[in-house]
């Protein structure tokens, strides 16, 4: 059992707010991804829980008990490393080791569990070897099994496979969902990648300049993203944003972008009027909203293929629609030469509206 | 359209080629060595096995292995060397344990670091010579500021027997200190701050730490430390020399000088300083072999 709670985090770094007002729960045998842009705060938060950073002011719980001041050795809680941290010095069995021996467990004890927790990340051939004649991954790995080998009440890593190979970052990212499935510790990972965070997370985190954007499962996020900020940074390639006008037209809500029109249901103008919506509104769609055809049909737009990027089971597609350009996400080679005439029209129930001036989603939702 | 220059007529455009300038460096030090190193070691070597005097003109005479059987079985050479193995013993330990001290005091954040390094290694800018004189001064029984700080009375540090051999150790450890201070400090600037977060992530007190991670990862850089410091403490001479006559406490290299240069043996003083060189060679070898298994990592 171990439920990490932030209550008002706050920390500077000389001038720098770095962590502005931060409240989060993380549930016990909770999957949490800290994501964001680089020096968004995230890694000074984990640090932070950890014991490696001091906070300016709030609470950090651990099951209920504050931690804040406690030392990173007393709060229980284990850290791997993005530059894997292992001892030089010693054999992957001693790094292994060292948590426990650092506590004065039995050696028998240690060594039971050593050989276990290297079996279990198949690295118990490595025991012998120094952490230089190991490869990246097999790095990473006992770094994971040093945080493991003490059943730590959380774990904590900090962009452990950030360094790898991308091949390698996909085995390791599936060794880590099944490493948490088994062990089912409290987790909180950092990473800037968001594929690494909408494929392992319960409930991911969007953070940048040092401030919460966003809190939700992946789904949440992709599919609701609760500002401009989040809508951009998840999902790739990324959403469509432009600034757009809505007005009535017969039984349709037009929705104008700069030299390109679109017709949404007419709802659309109830609900902006609902939402006290002013004029500065922009609107957001992901590639795969923009929906194109080769013929013409009601509703579709002529547009000109300006740039195709083939990426094998897909291909994307910069449609212009007179000076505007919008990326569609189309079968791969549905437009098979730039310069191709196409039409499209959007998707009503991927359009996402935001307020321009302060970024936030209106929440708007148009059903299928 | 750009060409790329083949080497020779870079080095042409240049005037000398790669090799003309190589051995325009290289020659000149090969030769001083040979001349000024090389060639006095054979020289020696040979001396070592006569009995020539530099003093006068009387013929050599070979006399084979005699002058090594000879020092090998004097009582006084055999003093002088436990005094001096005990007084690098000494002197090593002491500069040692001062010196990485001292780094470990420099080695996190204090005002006037600098300052305060720079301060630290002045002793060991000095000259011997200098820094043996002003001891001298230090130590002396009457009016010298030891006895008075310390309230030690007449305590005649640099005459008495038991003393002399002390003295000079400290002298020496005073000034050679901030050399291992400088190399351990590198040593521990040298370890990365990610394994001490480590280390407190993974449960270790301060001290488990300090010998677990800090003292193993710095032991190369403080081996080499203490194998330079062993060579010299071994050849000390200068200090002792200004400093100390007590025949009771009297170095090999006092002994070596003696023989050398007040008693004209050169023949048989040649031959000690090649047993001194072996012994040198033996004990910083054994280091070496430590420092190889250390690097090996």
């Amino acid at each position: 059992m171990a439920e990490i709670e932030l209550r008002h985090i706050d920390k500077h770094f000389g001038p720098v707010h770095v962590i502005r007002d931060v409240n989060l729960t993380v549930k016990d045998k909770e999957f949490v991804v800290f994501l964001g842009p680089s020096g968004c705060g995230k890694t000074t938060t984990l640090r932070a829980i950890a014991g490696l950073e001091e906070i300016d002011s709030g609470d950090i719980l651990l099951d209920g008990k504050p931690i804040q001041d406690l030392r990173a050795a007393d709060r229980d809680i284990a850290f791997v490393f993005q530059n894997y941290a292992l001892y030089p010095h010693f054999t992957v069995y001693e790094n292994l080791a060292f948590p426990l021996r650092a506590v004065g467990t039995a050696a028998a004890e240690i060594d039971k569990t050593v050989r276990s927790v290297g079996g279990s990340l198949g690295i118990g051939h490595l025991l012998k070897m120094r952490p230089s004649a190991l490869s990246g991954g097999d790095m990473q790995r006992v770094a994971i099994g040093r945080a493991l080998v003490r059943r730590p009440k959380a774990l904590l890593l900090d962009e452990p496979i950030g360094s790898l190979d991308a091949k390698l970052r996909e085995t390791m990212r599936v060794e880590l969902k099944r490493l948490h499935y088994e062990n089912g510790s409290t987790s909180i990972y950092v990473t800037h990648d968001q594929v690494e965070a909408m494929s392992l997370a319960d409930r991911i985190v969007v953070m940048n300049e040092g401030i919460l954007q966003q809190v939700g499962t992946p789904t949440d996020v992709y599919l609701y993203p609760a500002n401009l900020f989040v809508a951009q940074f998840i999902g790739s390639p990324v959403m469509n944003i432009a600034a757009t006008r809505v007005s009535s037209n017969d039984d349709e809500a037009r929705v104008s972008l700069d030299g390109a029109s679109f017709d949404l249901p007419r709802v659309l103008l109830g609900m902006l009027e609902q939402k006290k919506a002013g004029q500065d509104l922009s609107l957001g769609i992901r590639p795969e909203g923009v929906l194109v055809s080769r013929d013409e049909r009601p509703g579709y737009r002529p547009a000109e293929a300006h740039i195709i990027q083939p990426f094998g089971g897909f291909d994307i597609v910069d449609l212009k629609f007179g000076e505007k350009t919008l990326r569609a996400r189309t079968t791969s080679g549905f437009v098979d030469k730039v310069g191709t005439r196409v039409f499209a029209r959007l998707d009503p129930s991927q359009a996402h509206f935001f307020d321009s001036k302060t970024g936030a989603s209106l929440g708007i939702r148009l059903g299928g | 359209m750009m060409t790329t220059l083949s080497p020779q007529s870079r080095a042409a455009t240049r005037g000398w080629s790669d090799i003309t300038i190589r051995n325009l460096f290289v020659i000149p030090t090969v030769a001083f060595l040979i001349i000024f190193n090389v060639f006095p070691l054979l020289y020696s070597l040979g001396f070592s096995f006569t009995d020539f005097r530099a003093s006068s003109k009387a013929a050599v005479n070979f006399v084979g292995l005699k002058n090594y059987a000879d020092i090998l079985a004097d009582p006084v050479i055999w003093r002088s060397f436990s005094t001096t193995l005990w007084y690098v013993i000494v002197s090593v330990s002491g500069q040692f344990v001062v010196g990485f001290g001292l780094a470990l005091l420099l080695n996190r954040p204090i005002p006037g670091k600098g300052l305060l390094t720079t301060l630290l290694l002045l002793p060991m800018m000095l000259s011997p010579v200098v820094v043996g004189l002003f001891w001298k001064l230090i130590y002396d029984p009457s009016w010298g500021i030891l006895n008075y700080a310390l309230g030690l009375g007449k305590t005649a540090w640099l005459t008495d027997a038991n003393l002399a051999l002390y003295a000079v150790a400290i002298t020496d450890i005073w000034m050679w200190s901030p050399f291992v201070m400088l190399l351990s400090l590198a040593g521990l600037s040298a370890v990365p701050k990610h394994l001490y977060e480590a280390a407190s992530i993974d449960r270790a007190s301060k001290l488990y730490t300090f010998f677990r991670v800090t003292l193993p990862l710095v032991a190369p850089i403080l081996l080499i430390a203490v194998i330079f410091r062993t060579m010299e403490a071994f050849k000390t001479f200068d200090i002792a020399f200004v400093m100390t006559g007590q025949p009771q406490a009297e170095l090999i290299s006092s002994r070596l000088y003696k023989m050398a240069f007040a008693q004209w043996q050169t023949g048989p003083a040649s031959a000690l300083a090649y047993i001194v060189l072996i012994m040198v060679l033996c004990i910083t070898n054994i280091y070496v072999k430590y420092l190889n298994k250390a690097k090996e990592r």
